[in-house]
């Protein structure tokens, strides 16, 4: 396959990744490594190809620091008597690269390492991304700082993937020119890509392109083949219509450019558009779920999903408790002292044992071991539901984004996080995620709408399931259902109050059975008694505030249920 | 992308100075840079660390010992001869352990013979240097508050697992993080000297010449560093002289007074931020080397003082900085 007229849309996806591919392979130390997104056949015949050209080391998920960095190997300095030395799977990756399968649910701490040794050149990295929500992704700390990402979801392919050879050196191609890399700046301004990183990858990208095509200095082909590979796939926001181009960047001269192209003599052969090119080259390979999270009025960056620094695991920090028995794996430290009080009774009966040959001060066996153990508080997550239909929200809905807000800052200084449901019309959407974020939550409140139906039971059964997901992480989770109850859209989305009303109580009632704390809110002008009738099937409690401001809801909502206490 | 001159760092004034002062004055305390990723941020920490003159420790000492630190801490580092040793930068990468980070029992000793050793953590690696830590927000809130914690008392004491060790840790802490992602709490913000909010260069100028350069370096490491050695030497002149000029220079009764109506102004909680604005603007005196402490230069540097340390109304959606532009602007006019 050859690198000309990239330009045209690739007929799959993997053809580019296959091209990424290539560049990685030809210049490991320089690209860092490839997000591949999306599992099947293509992606596994492409890094069986990777496997050919460069020495892969998987990474395991549950990989614990002493494996990655080295360290001693406990066990095996026990029974030999001495210390011996493991090298890290980093160390052994020199040269070659780390595939890390779940790259979605890669942990935080392993991330923050492996960030490290890609800083440093020590390793470069493949990530297998098999999320299946467009919000998840790798940990953002690691897709930043590796040049190619490639998504394979919709790849139909997988026959044939070999990663040929490159025809020249990347050292041999000269460096990119003004206007080129003027075009590359432009772009990814255009397609709202803040990093440098980013741009810096685009410009040895194109270089790399040249090299692949045995040509000693970067055409317009590479630097497009660069747009789509790098930029394209970390675009923030749409390029702008062709015709509103020019304007946006005043640098690359406007059509008649080649008569006034005086200040870059060395360019003539430029042609005016080229980051236009380019920015048409980007389109084909902008990723599918920008424009629905655009259009969603979503912020398109994909946050920290990865969720580093939320999931809080017991076992490795806290407050300690005592040691029990146990091989320190898996993150889980050894409590020297009390594996040594477990030697010492043994002492005398071992060293009979052994014989005198074992000149050894102390004689441990694995059985000795123990492992510290550590309390963790679980952390709490309140969880609001906002009726922003009409009934409710009309005059209500600013005191109630006052009152999540004010919570919110609140939360964050007793770390415990919030989230933040709100349903109106025919739906009921999570806004939130669990966060302490309060920049984060501030902008998803000022963008929240307000009027249309109530559809309590959809409300409901999304506060439900985050409240599950969060418990399932073993932390607490507590409602706080800001409504009038007075529920108009069934939980199919059909409008009727006695269906709303009859699916209200079913949702309720499953919150109950959960076992959820829930307080219900109702901050209508007139409170009737459905918010009373509703906080009865949730076995919660029931708060009627018709004239509250939004410190004062804040203030009374804390009094019914002081948030942030840790459970 | 290891090593790159401080000098040829292009867009990041505002980080480039903070920084400088933080070297001129360590007791300022830690530099928190707010920004988004891929803004050159730890280049220009670690830049500055590789741009310091080498110092001169105890050979061998774990802990790169000081003359002054040798007395003091007689039983941690000896009395090692002096050598010249590089300005530590240590990267704490988000998943450290506490053991790492402070130091733990040597597993190795204990094992082989038994014996109660410590062995130095982070802590000790970044003294008399610079402690960096990307994402400072995701880390576990204990490990920040230990971190803060030796960092402004400058020893690190260790008890634990039997351990009884106290060595010296002065380091310059170095923040980074994206506030979207998670915020530090309050009480921890307000530690940090001076924050400052970093943003990728918007103008296309700017991004060409880092791209180039960048290329440059790349290509031809040694000559690039080569290239810019003049112009980090002068820089590195001026830290150097500034250090000098810094104890004499002091401020006077009115600027204490603007100090303080500032921080009342801007609804700054603590003293702290009154004692770090006037560091804060008598180390950027001593930069500039100027022959006072100036209204001039408190007003430079108060954003950096006091962005942090406003008390936050999370229903007036007006920046830190805007607040506190407006109330230099109401007081100094």
């Amino acid at each position: 396959m050859t690198v000309e007229g990239l330009g045209a849309p690739p007929a799959d996806p993997l053809e580019d990744a296959v091209l990424a591919a290539r560049l990685f392979v030809s210049a490991p130390q320089v690209f860092k490594g490839m997000v591949l997104r999306g599992p099947g056949p293509g992606r596994e015949a492409l890094v069986a190809a990777l496997a050919e050209n460069i020495a892969l080391r998987r990474l395991p998920g549950h990989v614990d620091d002493e494996r990655l960095l080295g360290g001693i190997d406990l066990a095996a300095s026990l029974s030999a008597g001495r210390p011996i030395r493991q090298t890290g799977l980093i160390e052994e990756a020199q040269g070659g690269a780390l595939i890390a399968g779940m790259a979605e649910r890669m942990d935080g701490a392993i991330a923050g390492r492996l960030g490290q040794a890609l800083d440093e050149g020590a390793t470069a990295l493949v990530l297998l991304d098999d999320a299946s929500e467009p919000e998840e992704g790798p940990p953002q700390s690691l897709s930043e700082r590796v040049a190619f990402i490639a998504d394979l979801s919709a790849s139909r392919r997988w026959q044939g993937v070999e990663l040929a050879p490159a025809a020249g050196h990347l050292a041999d191609v000269a460096p990119l020119d003004d206007a080129a890399l003027r075009a590359l700046a432009a772009t990814a301004e255009a397609l709202g890509v803040d990093s440098l990183r980013a741009l810096i990858f685009a410009g040895e990208t194109a270089r790399a392109l040249a090299a692949l095509g045995g040509r000693d200095t970067a055409d317009k082909s590479d630097l497009s083949g660069a747009v789509r590979l790098v930029l394209a796939p970390r675009a923030t926001r749409l390029p702008p219509q062709q015709q509103d181009a020019p304007p946006e960047e005043p640098p690359p001269p406007p059509p008649d450019g080649e008569r006034d192209d005086q200040s870059n003599s060395e360019q003539q052969q430029q042609e005016p558009d080229l980051s236009e090119i380019l920015v048409e080259a980007a389109k084909t390979s902008i990723p599918a779920d920008l424009l629905a999270s655009l259009v969603q009025g979503k912020a398109p960056r994909r946050s920290s999903s990865s969720g580093t620094g939320q999931k809080r695991k017991a076992a490795t920090r806290g407050k300690p408790l005592g040691a029990r028995p146990g091989m320190p794996r898996g993150g889980a430290k050894l409590a020297l002292i009390d594996s040594l009080r477990a030697a010492v009774p043994w002492q005398a009966v071992r060293r009979r044992e052994a014989g005198a040959n074992d000149t050894s001060s102390i004689l441990m066996r694995k059985e000795d071991l123990r492992i510290r153990r550590f309390e963790e508080r679980a952390a709490r997550v309140t969880i609001f539901a906002v009726d922003a239909s009409g009934s409710a929200a009309a005059a209500r809905l600013a005191e109630a984004k006052g009152a999540v807000e004010l919570m919110l800052a609140q939360a964050y200084v007793t770390r415990s996080e919030v989230a933040l449901v709100a349903f109106r019309g025919t739906t009921a959407e999570l806004l939130l995620p669990p966060t302490r974020s309060l920049t984060r939550a501030r902008r998803t409140l000022s963008q929240l709408p307000g009027g249309g139906g109530t559809p309590l039971a959809l409300g409901l059964n999304a506060a439900r399931e985050v409240a599950e997901s969060v418990i399932a992480r073993g932390r607490s989770a507590a409602l706080v259902i800001l409504t009038d109850g007075r529920a108009n859209i069934a939980a199919d989305g059909s409008p009727g109050r006695p269906q709303a009303a009859a699916d209200t109580a079913v949702a309720a009632k499953a919150i109950a059975a959960s076992g959820i704390d829930a307080l219900v809110v109702d901050i209508s002008a007139r409170p009737g008694p459905e918010g009373a009738a509703l906080a009865n099937a949730l076995g919660g409690r029931f708060l009627a505030l018709p004239r509250a401001d939004a410190r004062m809801l804040q203030q009374a909502i804390n009094a019914v249920q002081p948030i942030g206490r840790a459970a | 992308m290891a090593r790159f001159p401080f000098s040829a760092i292009v867009g990041q004034d505002d980080m480039q100075q903070a920084l400088l002062i933080a070297a001129v004055d360590p007791s300022i305390g830690g530099v928190m840079v707010f920004g988004d990723r891929g803004t050159g941020k730890s280049t220009a920490a670690r830049a500055l660390a590789s741009l310091l003159p080498p110092i001169l420790a105890a050979e061998g000492c774990p802990y790169g010992c000081s003359k002054e630190d040798q007395a003091r801490y007689p039983d941690v580092c000896g009395t090692g001869k002096m050598v010249k040793r590089a300005v530590p930068f240590v990267d704490m990468p988000l998943g450290s352990t506490e053991d790492r980070v402070i130091g733990s029992l040597d597993l190795e000793r204990a094992l082989r013979s038994g014996e109660k050793a410590f062995e130095p953590g982070l802590l000790a690696k970044a003294h008399r240097g610079f402690l960096y830590i990307d994402e400072i927000n995701l880390l576990e809130d204990h490990l920040v508050d230990l971190l803060l914690d030796v960092a402004a008392s400058g020893e690190n004491v260790v008890e634990r697992e039997g351990l009884s060790v106290r060595h010296p840790a002065k380091f310059v802490l170095i923040g980074s993080g994206n506030p979207e992602e998670g915020e530090l709490r309050p009480q921890l913000l307000d530690r940090f000297g001076l924050s400052l909010e970093v943003r990728t260069p918007k103008d296309i100028e700017v991004r060409i010449t880092i791209m180039k350069l960048v290329a440059e370096n790349e290509a031809d490491p040694e000559g690039f560093a080569a290239r810019w050695a003049e112009a980090d030497d002068a820089i590195l002149k001026r830290v150097a002289k500034g250090k000098a000029r810094l104890p004499k220079l002091s401020a006077g009764e009115d600027l204490l007074r603007d100090a303080a109506n500032l921080c009342l102004a801007v609804g700054a909680d603590g003293l702290r931020g009154e004692l770090t604005l006037m560091r804060a603007a008598r180390a950027l005196a001593a930069l500039e080397g100027a022959k006072s402490v100036t209204r001039k230069h408190l007003i430079a540097i108060a954003p950096s003082a006091l962005r942090h340390r406003l008390r936050r109304d999370v229903l007036d959606e007006t920046g830190s900085t805007v607040r506190i532009t407006r109330a230099i602007d109401g007081l100094f006019g």
